[in-house]
């Protein structure tokens, strides 16, 4: 009679126990974090200016634009100019 | 909104290895790993040619479809950056990679591997634009600061282009066309595939490109 309120404590115990060693779910899950558009900007000391942080627009052409200063034909034509 | 590529301009390529000096600068880059690097091709031979290369951002990145812990993602300029706070450095990426673009630090005195480092297009990574964090694992963000990567920009021949690929595909062609040879792009068609259309590949009479 005794024996069997220890045996269910027991019992209780040991489900505890084993849900504490449970192993994760194997399901695909990417805790991969949401990137900041540079658009936002950055911190404004080191900024290039000529475009307006948050505007995409501005950011999108000022990018263009400095794209075109790799292109020494345009700097040669503006020489001679 | 642009679509960042680079291009390589083997015919002005001079192995100056500015680029590379200037990524490892620019990001304080650890010893042993180098986001860029400069390839020599058929070296000591006539028609010697070298290029700068690093991750090129592929439209169908091989690396983030290897990638085991999902840790890649394409920004919306087509920029393939990774959070190296989910990736385990199992090196499958660089398996995968055509360029040899992902890099791991080795630490220790048992030289373990470290979190995979690549170029960024000098975009940063997942931690706010200009933080100490994404200063720390990613280096500088000089695309939230209006700038172009350090590499293409401080290029002294500009062989190395970078930028929206509209534009830079636009400088090229007008240089092909102005000096008549030269108009094959190293990597270009591995990493942005084949072009559906025509392309500027001109042959002037008499001269082999």
């Amino acid at each position: 009679m005794t024996t069997r309120p220890i045996a269910i404590a027991l019992v209780l115990a040991a489900g505890i126990g084993m849900a504490a060693c449970g192993q994760k779910a194997d399901a695909p899950s990417s805790a991969r974090k949401a990137d900041e558009s540079p658009v936002a900007g950055a911190q404004p000391a080191y900024t290039s200016p000529g475009w307006k942080a948050g505007d995409a627009t501005s950011w999108d052409q000022h990018m263009r634009a400095r794209t075109q200063q790799q292109n020494e034909y345009n700097r040669m034509e503006a020489a001679r100019q | 909104m642009a679509r960042m590529k680079f291009i390589c301009d083997a015919e002005r390529c001079i192995e100056c290895n500015g680029c590379v000096t200037a990524c490892k600068a620019e990001h304080d880059v650890p010893w042993g790993v180098n986001r860029r690097r400069v390839v020599t091709l058929n070296d000591g031979l006539p028609g010697e040619r070298s290029i700068s290369v690093a991750c090129m951002h592929c439209s169908d990145a091989p690396c983030m479809a290897v990638c085991p812990v999902d840790c890649f993602y394409r920004t919306e300029e087509g920029i393939v950056l990774h959070d190296k706070d989910v990736c385990i450095g199992c090196g499958y990426c660089s398996y995968a990679c055509p360029f040899g673009a992902p890099q791991f630090p080795t630490n220790g005195t048992f030289g373990l591997r470290g979190k995979m480092d690549k170029c960024t297009f000098c975009a940063g990574g997942p931690e706010a634009n200009g933080s100490e964090a994404e200063w720390t694992k990613y280096g500088r963000n000089r695309l939230a600061e209006g700038k172009l990567p350090i590499c293409a920009e401080m290029c002294s021949t500009k062989a190395l282009l970078g930028g929206d690929g509209d534009i830079i595909s636009d400088i090229f062609r007008t240089r092909v066309l102005q000096r008549g040879k030269g108009s094959e792009v190293w990597g270009w068609g591995t990493a942005y595939g084949r072009p559906s259309g025509g392309e500027a590949q001109p042959k002037p009479q008499g001269q082999k490109s």
